[in-house]
């Protein structure tokens, strides 16, 4: 490890350990935006470790994290709860795998359209067997798990994105996702075998978005499909992952904070206008921070020590 | 057979519809040999070579490296192979320094290396082709006969069995191009065995051993440049009628 890299693992370990603190403080606000920050800290950045290099934009993150929820709301009466988030991992892997192997010959807009629509055909589906089935169209999940739990359990979840994000970016698998992100044509002349680097990555990516979604089971108690399969959470992911850049490992970290801070004042102003902020928000980041606040900090940066 | 054949290209075709790019050709290639494949535009230069690499599946025909049939395989099997090739317009890794994409072509490949010692190969690389001074380099900063040398070096970096060029000396003025033959001379004193595309005559004149001529898709003729550019068919192709 070089110095920067034992610098900044030492910081990691740091604000990890001070955000471990938050639920110690006794304000359900807090708690509950905690949740939420850390909901989007491990999917955004999970997201990026694939979009990021490849500049796939994959909106199937609530796809994952719906399949996850589901997961936990059918088997919570059958298997212990723990059981269920592997069984909910696996089947995410195993869906990301399929998924990854049909569309990722698609370029450009048409795989953005596959993955907008796997969410929506994920829910069609799960929605057609609970009818069929003649069972109620939702799922009570009741643990005995409680918020400060679930808050640990993701920064533990973080923690682990972190450190595979880490070690993806300094392996042969990272180099080769730069260059198919660059120009796919240079890659496979290269010898790389571009559809098994990004499936792996869209795996991984994959499996994630479905843990937090078994994690987050618990804290909704009743789970429907139309909560489950949204596909807002598909597209707060992006905007905070582009808001912060999704060129660096922390980069999704440094868009979610605010971006979370200021949409949970827009829901709360404009309750029946959110898809409309949400889109403002959109082209706000692309249009004026096109790389984000890790672009914005590194410009800087370049320029304070090309002074000194 | 005296030399091992490289390269084997039997009946290759390629047809896109009803447009027959390449059309039944054959010809082989020896070890350290250095074949150009010329021809008027349009006659099927690149295509072929595409066939080659990979980056287009052959229609009918099959190709031989070594003896080993790489038709059908995808590029990046052929590329771990041994068959490292440049592009007709340069294509470069802009987000990555002038280091890196010289790297990329040394970890996946024919090679694969990885840390100090990829590092090394790639500096080396860099200095080989004269851009030793340029390894930290952004792409941007960088002139176009600089992109093809770094491109250049990145085919190297696989130490490739067979090197595909692919009008790797059009677009440079005068005297870029002497510096461009000399690289490629060099090159072929090292033993490389090496296809280039070329439409530069003293080019082709002093770089290449055996010339095939290709003309809508067919081979119409073979053998060394000076015979190749005295055959008629070939003035034919290149001038029409009236200068045969």
């Amino acid at each position: 490890m070089t110095r920067t890299e034992i610098r900044n693992f030492l910081i990691t370990i740091v604000l990890f350990a001070l955000a471990a603190l938050i639920p110690l403080s006794d304000s359900g606000f807090w708690l509950s935006m905690g949740i939420t920050i850390a909901t989007y800290m491990v999917l955004s950045t999970s997201w990026a470790l694939f979009s990021g290099p490849t500049h796939y934009i994959s909106l199937a993150t609530g796809a994952f994290y719906g399949i996850g929820m589901f997961t936990v709301g059918v088997g919570i009466e059958l298997l212990p709860y723990w059981v269920l988030v592997v069984v909910a991992a696996v089947i995410g892997a195993v869906v990301a795998a399929l998924v990854g192997l049909a569309t990722l010959r698609l370029s450009g807009v048409y795989f953005v359209i596959f993955t907008l629509g796997l969410a929506e055909l994920i829910r069609q589906i799960v929605t057609w067997v609970q009818t069929t089935m003649g069972s109620s169209s939702g799922l009570y999940v009741l643990t005995n798990i409680t918020e400060p739990i679930i808050f640990w359990e993701l920064l533990i979840l973080g923690i682990i994105v972190y450190f595979i994000g880490w070690w993806i970016n300094r392996s042969r698998l990272g180099f080769a996702l730069r260059i198919i992100g660059n120009d796919e044509v240079v890659a496979v002349h290269s010898g790389i075998n571009t559809a098994a680097a990004k499936i792996i990555l869209f795996v991984v990516s994959g499996t994630v978005a479905t843990i937090v979604g078994a994690l987050l089971a618990p804290r909704l108690s009743y789970i429907e499909s139309s909560i489950a399969f949204s596909p807002m959470l598909s597209f707060i992911v992006v905007i905070t992952a582009l808001l912060g850049g999704a060129q660096r490992l922390w980069g999704p970290i440094v868009g979610v904070i605010p971006f979370m801070l200021v949409w949970d004042f827009l829901t709360a102003t404009f309750p029946n206008q959110t898809t409309l902020m949400l889109g403002i928000c959109f082209l706000l980041v692309v249009y004026a921070i096109p790389n984000g606040f890790a672009g914005l900090i590194e410009k800087y940066s370049h320029r304070l020590r090309g002074r000194t | 057979m005296a030399a091992r054949s490289a390269l084997s290209v039997k009946n290759a075709t390629k047809n896109f519809g009803g447009l027959i790019a390449v059309n039944q050709m054959s010809f082989d290639i020896e070890e350290h040999e250095v074949l150009g494949l010329i021809g008027p535009n349009g006659s099927g230069k690149t295509t072929m070579m595409n066939l080659i690499s990979g980056a287009l599946r052959i229609s009918s025909g099959h190709i031989q490296l070594f003896g080993h049939v790489i038709s059908g395989q995808s590029a990046s099997q052929i590329s771990r192979l041994g068959v490292a090739r440049t592009f007709q317009l340069v294509r470069m890794l802009n987000s990555m320094t002038v280091l890196e994409n010289v790297e990329a072509g040394g970890v996946f490949g024919h090679r694969k290396l990885w840390g100090g010692s990829l590092q090394m190969q790639a500096v080396e690389m860099l200095e080989k082709v004269g851009m030793g001074d340029a390894v930290y380099s952004p792409i941007s900063a960088l002139t176009y006969i600089d992109q093809k040398r770094v491109e250049l070096a990145r085919a190297l970096m696989s130490d490739p069995r067979l090197l595909l060029l692919d009008e790797w000396l059009a677009g440079l003025n005068p005297s870029e191009l002497q510096i461009g033959i000399d690289l490629v001379n060099s090159l072929r004193e090292e033993g490389r065995t090496i296809i280039v595309v070329e439409h530069v005559m003293d080019a082709i004149r002093s770089l290449c051993d055996r010339c095939v001529v290709m003309n809508s898709g067919y081979k119409i003729a073979e053998g060394t440049p000076a015979e190749v550019l005295a055959d008629e068919e070939v003035i034919r192709a290149y001038l029409g009628d009236d200068h045969a």
